[in-house]
């Protein structure tokens, strides 16, 4: 009757220790360091609903508020991990979440630039592992908005078309050898969501060394800033960045060597 | 039962009253003979401070009373108003406003029929940002905010140097670097110099709109100034030159930092975080100016190592 009841009971205590373990591993899947009303959302439209890990070595840096909400500097730096396919940015509460993806083919990855928000958001980035698992990193951004409603300088400027897509770049070379490379392009970046002005903008970039190789690529969205500027960082006694190629929305096209 | 629920509404009554005019708690403090400052907290914008975080100041002459800008909101010149009325019952005879920043003119509303000075071009800000402004301040400062409006149209362009108004001889000082044109007023008679927003006194600069070798040139001139008492636009009043010297120490050290920043090739967010120097960490508000400031500051510098931009 007593070892009856004890293994009634060993059963009971491995079955709450497993069901335990299991919600624990559950909620620990869902739980979103942010609080963001509409992670859930976020991981199923953007991260495609795979397995997600919150993870610290994503460095998301940006301002604490955001003083021009036009213009909101965000610096992405991941630390330590290895076989990374991609680099998705987005902001959860923004109209347009999906800012970019960029896959550093051969390059860090590490990846400045600016956005528009038109209200406080999470602002995170999500960097698929070849396991097919997200590592996601990311903080809240104070911001009163207006940024993706405004019109884009250039709309109200009449030869805005003329310096369409110009280029401008500059390299630094660090102590060991490793290169910044940032570079401006000229193009309004229109959301569509400022009343009148439909949306035009930059969708892709390709970044190419000196050997032909493509050693990053951009896939950019509505949120970036209006004339954007990106800055990227090679390996050290890797060759710098030497010819961006690109697109947007209405099919011009630049090819530009540096 | 009775005298519980009449104390109860009592309280109700209190609080439903309490709630309808922010109280900014006003206490016009005396600097020198004839000479009254309202400091305002060492803060930024919040509900609480109801956006007093400026100093504004009066002079009572033998003609009348001059007003050195008017505050953030119209509950904040009203209430100026009233202190300024419990000191003296000479009239009120002119406002002077320093530059077109909404802390230093918004109380405007409360003085209708008071001729209102600024210089020309503090005027034409105003015309073009200051609803802007209004609205910031209203997500600013909330419900201190109240009946605030923008009235541009009754503000006059200062066009004399100086005046004589009783006893008190008025040197108006036509310059500019913190906005495109800033207004400091120095009383000879008490030696009192108020300096609008050219100087801070412990606390961070605000930079959205400096130009900042004039705001150097600016604080040269200052200095050569006699005064015995320099009233920042924020900050603590005093008797020696701490303020014009913290304000140039501050934004030489901040242009610096940015520009050296961009020319090596360093991206805002890391502008951001690079170290304050300790005699700067008592300044109130840095860390959030510091971050306006760069914001401001880093597109400017920015410029220099691309392409030239067409607009």
């Amino acid at each position: 009757m007593r070892s009856i009841f004890l293994v009634a009971l060993k059963k009971i205590i491995i079955f709450t220790i497993f069901f335990y373990q299991f919600s624990v591993f559950a909620t620990e899947q869902q739980k979103d360091p942010l609080n963001s009303p509409s992670w859930n959302e976020m991981h199923k439209i953007i991260l495609n609903a795979e397995p997600v890990i919150f993870d610290d070595r994503i460095e998301v840096s940006i301002p604490s508020f955001a003083e021009d909400p036009t213009n909101v500097p965000i610096t992405i730096k991941v630390k330590d991990i290895k076989k990374i396919e991609e680099i998705i940015v987005f902001a959860d509460l923004n109209p347009i979440q999906k800012v970019l993806s960029f896959k550093p083919f051969n390059i860090k990855p590490s990846l400045s630039f600016r956005i528009k928000v038109e209200q406080s958001t999470p602002v995170r980035a999500g960097v698929k592992t070849s396991d097919g698992i997200w590592h996601v990193g990311g903080r809240w951004l104070e911001a009163a908005g207006g940024g993706c409603t405004a019109p884009s300088l250039s709309s109200g400027v009449v030869n805005w078309h003329e310096t369409l897509m110009d280029i401008s770049s500059r390299v630094w070379v660090r102590d060991d050898n490793s290169s910044r490379f940032r570079f401006r392009i000229m193009h309004p970046m229109d959301t569509g969501l400022a009343p009148g002005i439909p949306e035009f903008f930059i969708e892709e970039i390709t970044i190419f060394d000196a050997s032909r190789l493509v050693i990053g690529e951009i896939i950019t969205y509505q949120p970036i800033s209006e004339n954007p500027v990106f800055t990227v960082d090679t390996y050290p006694d890797t060759q710098t960045p030497v010819q961006l190629k690109g697109s947007d929305t209405n099919g011009n096209r630049f090819d530009t060597k540096l | 039962m009775i005298k519980r629920s009449l104390i109860i509404y009592f309280f109700l009554f209190i609080s439903a009253n309490a709630e309808e005019i922010f109280d900014y708690d006003l206490v016009a403090k005396q600097i020198a003979k004839d000479t009254y400052v309202f400091v305002g907290a060492k803060e930024d914008f919040s509900y609480k401070n109801g956006g007093n975080i400026v100093n504004t100041g009066f002079i009572v002459t033998e003609e009348g009373v001059v007003i050195i800008d008017t505050g953030p909101s119209y509950t904040y010149g009203s209430q100026m108003k009233q202190a300024i009325i419990e000191i003296t019952n000479k009239p009120i005879i002119k406002i002077l406003i320093t530059h077109h920043h909404p802390d230093h003119f918004l109380g405007n509303q409360a003085f209708t029929g008071v001729p209102i000075f600024a210089l020309p071009k503090t005027i034409q800000q105003l015309k073009r940002e200051a609803n802007g402004f209004l609205d910031n301040m209203y997500r600013l400062v909330g419900k201190a905010m109240k009946d605030t409006e923008v009235e541009t149209t009754n503000i006059k362009p200062l066009s004399i140097t100086q005046e004589k108004l009783g006893r008190h001889h008025l040197e108006y000082i036509y310059l500019s670097g913190h906005t495109p044109s800033d207004l400091v007023i120095f009383d000879k008679e008490t030696g009192v110099l108020f300096t609008g927003d050219l100087t801070f006194h412990n606390r961070a600069l605000t930079t959205p709109h400096a130009q900042p070798e004039e705001w150097l040139n600016s604080l040269d001139v200052i200095k050569k100034v006699d005064f015995k008492i320099i009233v920042p636009g924020h900050g603590e009043i005093t008797e020696n030159l701490e303020p014009v010297e913290q304000t140039r120490d501050y934004l030489v050290w901040l242009e610096k930092t940015i520009s050296n920043a961009v020319e090596h090739g360093l991206e805002m967010n890391e502008v951001l975080a690079l170290p304050i120097p300790d005699r700067f960490k008592e300044f109130s508000v840095l860390n959030r100016e510091f971050t306006r400031s760069v914001t401001h500051r880093y597109p400017v510098y920015e410029k220099n190592i691309f392409d030239e931009l067409p607009y």
